[in-house]
């Protein structure tokens, strides 16, 4: 038996881990004042693990730890996305974390550690590791969402977040069990070949299945399963809401993809998950879009909006062709870029003891900040769809490869629903440029954080002109992973 | 005798929930993890089987037990809502086992499907067998977990560890460490000469 594996396609990971509990130790050496060099030992991690997935990328699946591992160009891009994402998400939430006291060594070992449960998931090849790595990055986050301990908001969403995460980690752990009874495998790779080949207990087989899909749309935040969301959002401090809300849907796509187009890609099964897909998606346009018009609160405002983007996701997917999977991976590079921003202008505007979740806060912001109003306003544009931003295209493509399919009808229903949605998002433009600020202090930001948050404002504008090498790559390293 | 030992096990897993005494739904929990032992003993699975009960019921069981003692949980409080939650949760239920029973009174759905493994060889060691596995085939699992764990300490520190602000604690080195000047501030004064009160004078 062969015992020596391949360590390499792993370094991004063991260069994480490592570094993770180094921070864990150095940190407890450093005093509450130099706290900046734990926060720039995390950066420098961060980016050697962006630049060690960078090198190890290859185009060819590579398979190591026993076929546990896995490395090709679908997760070499999902795990560099998700590092860069961090990055940004820690320069963003500096000043905010600094203000509230929640920039302590914990905040940036439990995010590093969030981080290497995402790229696990990314890389499974296995339903073992991949239902680990969701657990570690889980439990991570429920952490992180209760870091305030005084906050009696925080402390009850992280509670909700842990109950209901655990149901939905119960749900997917029975459906994996019964993908092993019916299968005797665990292994995605295997996985697909038996089911292609198709098994005799075909029924056990479609059984677990809807529970896996379950499980799925309950990590997504997918209609009927997204109770938890706008909780969690609104209740979490703003970083950790910006944090939950942007990598881990990489991770959440990239086992979608692992479970759903790779594992249970065979035609006969393709065509029992896209029904339940289905309904998932068009229930999530459909409420996403109605109850966030309803809100006050632009966290839980966004919540809604982000169910309402996983119903464009799934419509991606639930397509079942590249094309289809390689949309829904445009699609989901583009949310978190949206969010991102989004988000990062929310924590821009708080201050100590002060949080701008109310929409009023942001009237006339363009008064006291032109630029940051031009920047937001780029971001809703690009999240309702309008033209000249990334959000069509990524819309758009999703649309295509659904009308491909020939279900017109559903491409119908999501645009209907996009113009729906379209009115929050101008509300808030509306908010920023015709109304008089409540507080006419101008807006102050570190050099950082306004260059990052131009960069990511202006890739908008730049993506939703050129989207094609982004697209290109989207599509080559879907087919090249499934 | 595994429908002997499986129909304990639901029994128990059901009184877990409904037991009025948390205390009770402890003890019952331990009966389900002896009888899913026993289940797995069954399996040739020895090790699994004796390592569930040193450490499920020996030692986390036995805390557990300590903690519900402990803590003095207001049972009424928690009950609230529940019969009116009730006929949805149940009609729902319902619902959702009859799907399910439809769907998987199917044939291909039996123990025909999974056969009884092999007797083992004598000289076989389920442990020995495991412990190569779990170094080998399954060490990035296993290296995860570990992980998880970790993380898991981290959070219960981070969430719980609090540093009194006035807290009676005294730090030793402090202590030695302390100096004359410290403690003893040495005044110069100029003396004076005491007055003597004289006679009559009310102070």
């Amino acid at each position: 038996m062969e015992y020596i594996t391949p360590l390499w396609p792993a370094y991004p990971e063991l260069f994480l881990l490592v570094m993770a509990c180094v921070i864990l130790v150095a940190d407890l050496f450093i005093s509450d004042d130099n706290r900046v060099f734990t926060y720039g030992l995390t950066q420098f991690t961060l980016a050697g693990c962006a630049v060690l997935t960078f090198f190890t990328g290859n185009a060819e699946p590579v398979y190591t730890f026993s076929g546990m591992f896995v490395d090709d160009l679908m997760a070499d891009a999902l795990k560099l996305l998700t590092c860069l994402a961090v990055i940004t998400i820690l320069v963003y939430s500096r000043a905010y974390t600094v203000a509230r006291g929640m920039f302590r060594g914990e905040f940036f070992t439990l995010a590093l550690f969030a981080t290497l449960g995402m790229m696990v998931m990314i890389s499974a090849n296995h339903l073992l590791t991949l239902y680990l790595g969701l657990e570690l990055l889980s439990l991570s986050l429920y952490a992180m969402v209760a870091l305030q301990r005084d906050s009696v908001q925080a402390t009850e969403a992280a509670m909700k977040y842990f109950v209901l995460g655990a149901l939905a980690s119960g749900m997917l752990l029975y459906g994996m069990s019964m993908l092993y009874g019916a299968t005797g495998t665990l292994e995605i790779t295997a996985l697909a070949q038996l089911s292609g080949e198709g098994v005799r207990a075909q029924a056990v087989l479609v059984f677990g299945l809807v529970f896996i899909v379950a499980g799925l749309g309950f990590k997504l935040g997918a209609v009927p399963f997204h109770m938890w969301v706008p909780d969690v959002y609104q209740g979490a401090p703003t970083a950790v809401t910006l944090f939950i809300g942007s990598a881990p849907k990489f991770a959440a796509f990239a086992i979608v993809m692992r479970l759903l187009a790779q594992a249970m890609g065979a035609d006969a099964l393709v065509e029992e998950w896209r029904q339940m897909l289905l309904i998932m998606a068009v229930l999530s346009l459909a409420i996403g879009n109605l109850a966030a018009i309803m809100q006050t609160n632009l966290k839980r405002m966004l919540a809604y909006s982000t169910i309402s983007h996983m119903g464009f996701l799934l419509l991606g997917v639930l397509s079942g062709t590249i094309d289809g999977y390689g949309a829904g991976m445009f699609y989901v590079v583009v949310y978190v870029l949206m969010t991102l921003g989004a988000f990062g202008i929310i924590l821009l505007l708080s201050r100590d003891g002060f949080e701008a979740e109310n929409l009023d806060d942001y009237k006339g912001l363009n008064q006291r900040s032109p630029w940051y109003a031009f920047l937001m306003l780029l971001l809703m544009f690009s999240m309702a769809g309008i033209p000249p931003t990334v959000g069509f295209y990524a819309k758009l493509s999703v649309l295509q490869a659904v009308v491909q399919i020939g279900w017109w009808w559903v491409a119908v229903i999501a645009v209907v629903f996009s113009l729906i949605g379209a009115f929050y998002y101008l509300r808030i433009v509306k908010l920023m440029y015709f109304d008089a600020p409540l507080d006419p202090a101008p807006v102050t930001a570190s050099g950082d954080v306004r260059a990052l948050l131009t960069v990511n404002g202006l890739a908008m504008l730049l993506l939703g002109i050129v989207p094609q090498p982004l697209m290109v790559l989207c599509i080559e390293a879907v087919r090249a992973s499934i | 005798m595994f429908w002997f030992f499986a129909t304990i096990l639901v029994f128990a897993a059901l009184r877990v929930i409904t037991a009025r005494n948390p205390v009770h739904a402890a003890l019952f929990l331990v009966l389900a993890f002896c009888t899913s032992a026993g289940i797995w003993i069954q399996l040739e699975a020895e090790f699994l089987g004796i390592a569930l009960i040193l450490v499920y019921v020996g030692a986390v069981m036995v805390l557990f037990l300590f903690v519900v003692m402990m803590l003095d949980i207001n049972l009424t409080r928690l009950r609230e809502g529940f019969w009116s939650y009730l006929p949805v949760g149940a009609v729902v239920a319902v619902l959702l086992i009859l799907e399910m029973m439809v769907y998987l009174i199917q044939p291909y759905f039996g123990l025909v499907e999974a056969p009884r493994p092999d007797a083992a060889v004598a000289g076989y060691s389920n442990t020995k067998e495991l412990g190569r596995l779990i170094y080998t085939d399954y060490v990035y699992p296993f290296e995860l977990a570990a992980v998880i764990l970790l993380v898991a300490i981290v959070a219960a520190i981070a969430l719980t560890l609090r540093h009194r602000k006035h807290g009676k604690y005294i730090d030793p080195a402090a202590q030695i460490n302390v100096r004359r000047e410290d403690r003893v501030r040495i005044v110069s004064m100029p003396s004076v000469k005491k007055e003597t009160p004289k006679d009559g004078d009310p102070s």
